[in-house]
């Protein structure tokens, strides 16, 4: 065949599958189905991305219309500022911390409780009671925890004899704190994830597994953790991304201080972007931490998928 | 969010028109003016000022049977993150609290602020000192009106300093201060209490300071750039004298983690002998204390700044200046309304009520505290009237300012980063 017909031909049977697919009601389908979601998924996630893009270029203050273009500054400056470093920095200890002792945790103590009975029932709220907790609220109870006059800490200390710390105060202790809340606050999140995977495990493997004599610990690590590995995959997907999301608990605990050590990307915006009124800089965070997250989320996916294949 | 509609016509108006367009004419002004409301926005305050206001409402509606005035409150730091966006909004107050300074500006150069200028001098601004009337005077024109001024000053508890042998009272530079400080740290008595973890307590320290040493022409020139702009020497001079003050140990253990609030009431249970706060504390003081009763008065002291040797502003004052805006499209009775507010009647009820400091002049002589009489009395001995930095900055600068005073307080910076970092922010803002 001549190099010069096949494109002809091709063409010709694109056109005609083209013709097909508008004839045989699939393209109606689109076109009925489509609009909805796709209106929705502009008007409140793509429009708000693009208006958070173009801020980014303003030094705006929120009054009026931008209209003090400044090009890549925005971006300059968050590089540039400290303050971002240490959030950053912050922010990648979280998800450490998430992935290295939240998750374990959250693991082991799922082998414990999931099996049905009356205690592990009790056991399973127990642990999962911090998560219902509103994170406001679990902040401000863990501030009067950490108060240095008051609180359980202070106890502590002073009934060893030692003078007290004002943990929250202190800025080597202030974000190792707010990382024990965090464990804390959402491990049981992890572990319900792990129970109801846990439970779907079919029994007659583990028996085969105990009949071929395997311990507990064995079982545990050879059957039922391999068996649950997409449960695991998806609660490390949460753990980064909530991670990546922190706010709430910190505001309340430390408000980001002392002398912003303890800030995440989230509070870093916060503060440095919408209350003290620099919009345009506040975009460009929120923008930097978008295409953090889309990039974790698309790494994580990836290198997650290629261990499954293999 | 209620909407208030400004100017609605009564259906027997809507008549009116329809019979005869020219009397329609005539009458639609009258029966427009009818239904005019005005809307006040005020940040949060106590129920004994909310009442204030309340008598003064009644007053001037059974003055002015056709005007309706709503007051709104809103949380303070609430307020500060709101205001943009409900001045953008139709929902926008005629009248709204304002500090002044750099976040006035903001609102200014955008076009939300209706310029007062003619209405003021129509005799009307005559009754306040000249430095509250600047503090709402942009480019020589004046966009809002003051309701009180605030001072800080050293609130002393005198049972404690006597234990020390300190005469607090005869204090009067910064020296005298520090040395205060080491002889009641060597009595076992914490010298002064601060709110660090607000960041604006501490800010008083290095702003009075830098007031002190620059003066209010100093902080002016330094926005305009000139003498090395905030990098200047009286700028990391102040940040030297605060860094030199805490190595005395001044302040509370965890002064980072306590709030103003709780600094506030610690003062007030008597833990420590001075908190540099301002006149405003008097009352909450008292209120936030375990007993509900706060220092006893005939232990308690308002103690003006010290001085600081070589300084250019050590006749100026540091504190607050706050008052009221008014809205661009905000009706002519919403300015009328508040040339009522702040008249010089009740601004004198209000010192009778002991509320707050008025601004109006020989409004002091019906102060009944001790304290509030000695906030005038430093209020007219002052040169200038230097509004908080962390207002008169805007509200960028001014958290930069609040950050860098708590740096410094720890040490984590030194005084010439501090300086550098305001003016870093200065050039951004």
């Amino acid at each position: 065949m001549s190099t010069l017909t096949r494109p002809d031909v091709q063409r010709r049977s694109n056109a005609d599958r083209l013709r097909q697919w508008l004839a045989s009601g699939k393209f109606t389908a689109v076109l009925i189905l489509l609009p909805p979601a796709l209106i929705l998924f502009s008007l409140f996630v793509i429009l708000p991305l693009a208006d958070a893009v173009y801020y980014s270029g303003f030094s705006w203050n929120g009054y009026g219309a931008p209209t003090d273009f400044v090009g890549t500054q925005n971006y300059e400056r968050l590089l540039d500022h400290s303050v971002f470093h240490t959030a950053l920095g912050n922010t990648a200890k979280l998800i450490l911390v998430s992935l290295i002792i939240q998750m374990p945790l959250a693991l082991g103590l799922a082998l414990m409780v999931y099996r049905k009975t009356p205690t592990n029932t009790l056991f399973r709220l127990v642990f999962f009671l911090p998560y219902i907790l509103a994170e406001v609220a679990a902040g401000l109870i863990w501030s009067f925890v950490f108060d240095g006059d008051y609180g359980i800490t202070a106890m502590m200390f002073q009934s060893l004899g030692q003078e007290s710390v004002y943990v929250l105060a202190d800025r080597q202790w202030a974000f190792p704190a707010i990382m024990t809340v965090i464990v804390w606050k959402y491990f049981g999140f992890h572990m319900m994830i792990y129970i109801a995977a846990l439970q779907s495990v079919p029994k007659d493997l583990i028996e085969a597994a105990k009949l071929e004599g395997a311990k507990p610990r064995q079982v545990a690590l050879f059957v039922q953790v391999p068996l649950i590995k997409h449960a695991i995959v998806v609660s490390g997907f949460f753990a980064i991304i909530g991670s990546l999301q922190i706010f709430d608990i910190i505001i309340p605990l430390t408000n980001g201080g002392p002398s912003n050590s303890t800030h995440t990307i989230v509070t870093y915006l916060y503060t440095f972007g919408l209350s003290r009124l620099n919009i345009g800089f506040g975009s460009a965070a929120a923008v930097v931490l978008f295409v953090l997250a889309i990039g974790i989320a698309m790494f994580y996916q990836r290198a997650t998928k290629q261990g499954e294949r293999t | 969010m209620k909407h208030y509609i400004s100017h609605a016509y009564t259906p027997a108006c809507k008549r009116g028109l329809t019979a005869a367009v020219a009397i329609a004419a005539a009458l639609s002004s009258s029966i427009a003016a009818a239904d005019t409301t005005v809307s006040v926005l005020r940040v949060e305050i106590s129920d004994v000022e909310k009442q204030y206001y309340d008598d003064i409402v009644a007053e001037y509606e059974s003055q002015h049977p056709d005007v309706t005035v709503e007051f709104e409150y809103i949380a303070n730091e609430a307020y500060k993150t709101r205001l943009p966006t409900l001045l953008q909004s139709s929902q926008r107050p005629d009248i709204f609290y304002s500090w002044g300074g750099e976040g006035l500006r903001d609102q200014v150069e955008a076009g939300f602020v209706r310029d007062l200028t003619e209405a003021m001098q129509d005799g009307w601004q005559d009754i306040y000192p000249e430095s509250a009337v600047r503090a709402f005077t942009l480019d020589e024109r004046v966009y809002g009106a003051p309701l009180y001024a605030t001072v800080v000053g050293f609130w002393a508890n005198t049972a404690l300093t006597e234990q020390a042998g300190v005469d607090i009272e005869a204090i009067d530079t910064w020296e005298e201060l520090e040395q205060a400080v080491i002889a009641l740290r060597e009595n076992g008595i914490t010298p002064a209490v601060v709110g660090g973890q607000d960041g604006w307590p501490l800010h008083f320290y290095w702003g009075y300071l830098v007031t002190r040493l620059a003066g209010g022409e100093g902080i002016e020139a330094a926005k305009q750039g000139e003498n090395g702009g905030f990098e200047g020497e009286p700028f990391v001079r102040a940040g030297e004298l605060l860094q030199s003050f805490v190595e005395l140990d001044p302040f509370q253990s965890g002064f980072m983690a306590t709030s103003y609030e709780r600094a506030s009431g610690m003062f007030g249970d008597g833990e420590a002998a001075l908190h540099l706060m301002g006149d405003w504390d008097y009352i909450p003081s008292k209120e936030r204390s375990m007993s509900g009763e706060g220092v006893p008065d005939e232990d308690l002291e308002f103690i003006r700044f010290p001085r600081v040797e070589g300084g250019a502003g050590n006749d100026d004052s540091f504190g607050g200046m706050n008052g009221f805006a008014v809205t661009r499209d905000a009706s002519d009775e919403a300015v009328d309304f508040l040339r009522f507010l702040l008249n010089e009647e009740n601004q004198r009820e209000a010192a009778r009520l002991g509320i707050f400091v008025p601004v109006a002049e020989g409004s002091e002589a019906e102060l009944t505290t001790p304290y509030a009489r000695k906030v005038a009395e430093i209020l007219n001995a002052s040169n200038f009237h230097q509004v908080f930095l962390d207002q008169a900055l805007g509200t960028s600068v001014g958290a930069t300012v609040n950050d860098i005073s708590g740096d410094l307080a720890q040490d984590a910076i030194t005084p010439e980063e501090a300086a550098a970092q305001v003016e870093e922010a200065w050039m951004f803002r």
